[in-house]
């Protein structure tokens, strides 16, 4: 039974990494926290289950979530937050912006959807269910940790072994020597929005399909769980945001399965409290969080 | 010529710091640029770079007017800054700071590859995996050099490279720059050590309160009482 709920945990737990990873490369590269991520992972969700309402097929849905939810993130870097950049004072006028922006992209799709709860059609993804070492697993869950996986590993490779993840760091260590060996910082800060609001939406579409319950405020939550998860991994790091994201997950399936129901994030709180007053900058210190922000 | 500076200003909010300055360099040359603290000497080069706008006047590189071109553009053109305090990607390998400059090399073939730039500073190649940040301050000098070599520069622009490092290894890097000379690399060499600066260089301009105040080939500058004047005390 434990172990159930860990492989449970363990597999949200891959979802929540994907949204917490695209919330924290941009904290990482621009110390900005931006809010608006929930919404865009709402998009997400909504625009999969359009794409496949229409009658085509699910992939097509993720891909299309994909390149509306990044196009949408660089809108949101372009209206909320690269001229509040040039006044130097971002971090807390982007919180402000970035709240609009979530508000307005939710008021958006409120009215587009009337405010009902969709759900993908039955047969979206065939229900299929594995059974292992007395382990029960369903395709749909197989599926959602190999989308997880193959994506978390992607940027891993993206950011850590090639020359683009490269020219990132370097935005991140120190934007002005950026600039001198011929670095654009506006053009990477657009690429990696980009790559953000990619990742929110392929984690709204696969929470969508996981607990068909797609509602214009579905983002709010996991911006929450981001913010646990991303502090608990240490701001910016990637490493620690991912391993962050599978505890979480596995300490919010335990608490559900084994303690009274609404006691979940009180629990989860307190274990933040409680790590955070051990570790104050998170489960990875100082070491990982600074991988990706430079140390000056 | 290879540049070409006419009448640049560049103002800070009320402070200005480079009043009407206008300097040629030749392909090949290697030029000093030497004055006091506060001459206005970085803030001339930052704005050959686009790092800080010019306020009036025109820079010409190759041809071009670039003074309103951004910092990327510019040295994606191959007008490389290897600037004041190092600047270093200090989160990065040291490996992956000389890669960063190849970067801005894009079409323009470099003389200077990675092995190039390890033969120049042995030392790099033996910390190539570390992290710059936690290199020495000499090392990190010689990998911000090494780091403008590898973006295959036109015209090299050095603002103080000697600064804050101790004798054995200003020579170790002065050295490597009399070599990059007889190589025939074109550079702009700011330096406060005037004795220094004019020992290396084909020419020479003074900057003193934003403005060249003494010009001519290096050998003469040393020999200007002016000049030594200005420098009795640091005649090292
Ligand atoms: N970002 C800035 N904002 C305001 N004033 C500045 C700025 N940068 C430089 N200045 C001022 O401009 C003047 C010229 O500075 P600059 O750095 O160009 O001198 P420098 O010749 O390079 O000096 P040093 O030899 O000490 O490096 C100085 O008075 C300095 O205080
Ligand atoms: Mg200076």
């Amino acid at each position: 039974m434990i172990a159930q709920q860990l492989l449970n945990g363990l597999i949200v737990g891959g979802v929540y990494a994907l949204f917490a990873l695209g919330f924290t490369l941009v904290f990482g590269i621009q110390k900005i926290l931006n809010l608006a991520h929930g919404a865009i992972f709402t998009v997400g969700a909504f625009v999969s289950w359009y794409v496949v309402s229409l009658g085509l097929p699910l992939l097509l849905g993720i891909l299309a979530s994909i390149v509306v939810c990044g196009l949408l993130s660089m809108l949101v870097e372009f209206v909320c937050f690269s001229r509040l950049r040039k006044t130097g004072d971002e971090e807390f006028g982007a919180i402000i912006s970035s709240i609009g922006a979530g508000l307005v992209i939710m008021t958006v799709v409120q009215r587009l959807s009337n405010t009902r709860v969709l759900r993908f059609p039955f047969e979206t993804f065939p229900v299929r269910i594995y059974e292992f070492a007395g382990l029960r697993i369903t395709l749909l869950q197989l599926f959602m940790v190999g989308c997880a996986a193959l994506l978390v590993l992607a940027l891993y490779i993206l950011i850590y072994r090639t020359s683009f993840g490269r020219r990132i760091r370097a935005v991140t260590d120190n934007e002005r020597a950026s600039t001198l060996v011929a670095i654009n910082p506006n053009a990477t800060y657009r690429q990696v929005y980009f790559i953000s609001g990619a990742l929110a939406g392929v984690a709204g579409v696969l929470v969508g399909l996981a607990f068909s319950s797609i509602h214009f405020a579905m983002g709010e939550p996991y911006l929450l769980f981001a913010f646990v998860i991303v502090i608990l991994g240490g701001l910016g790091s990637i490493l620690g945001a991912t391993i962050a994201a599978l505890l979480f997950g596995m300490m919010q399936t335990l608490t559900i399965a084994f303690l009274p129901s609404g006691l979940t994030n009180t629990i989860i709180f307190l274990a933040l409290f409680l790590i955070l007053m051990v570790r104050p900058n998170g489960l990875f210190g100082k070491e990982a969080a600074g991988a990706l922000r430079g140390r000056r | 010529m290879l540049l070409e500076v006419r009448d640049l200003a560049v103002n800070y909010s009320g402070i200005q710091a480079v009043r009407g300055v206008s300097l040629d360099i030749a392909e090949g040359e290697m030029v000093a640029l030497i004055g006091a603290n506060g001459a206005g000497k970085s803030s001339l080069i930052n704005a050959l770079s686009g790092v800080v706008r010019a306020a009036s006047g025109t820079v010409t590189f190759e041809g071009a007017e670039i003074q309103r071109m951004s910092p990327w553009s510019i040295s994606a053109r191959g007008l490389i800054q290897v600037p004041e305090g190092r600047l270093v990607f200090s989160a990065l390998s040291v490996e992956e700071n000389l890669l960063l400059g190849a970067t801005a090399a894009k079409g323009r073939k470099a003389q200077f590859g990675l092995a190039e730039v390890y033969d120049l500073f042995p030392i790099l190649k033996e910390r190539r995996n570390q992290l710059a940040g936690s290199l020495s301050g000499g090392q990190q000098q010689m990998l911000a050099i090494g780091r403008g070599l590898m973006s295959g520069p036109r015209l090299l622009l050095l603002d103080e490279p000697s600064l804050g490092l101790a004798p054995v290894i200003v020579s170790q890097v002065f050295r490597a720059l009399m070599e990059l000379r007889a190589q025939g690399l074109t550079t702009l060499l700011v330096e406060q050590n005037a004795n220094l600066a004019l020992s290396v260089s084909d020419r020479a301009y003074m900057m003193e309160q934003g403005r060249i105040v003494h010009q001519g080939p290096s050998r003469q500058m040393a020999e200007d009482p002016d000049i030594i004047a200005l420098y009795m005390g640091q005649t090292a």
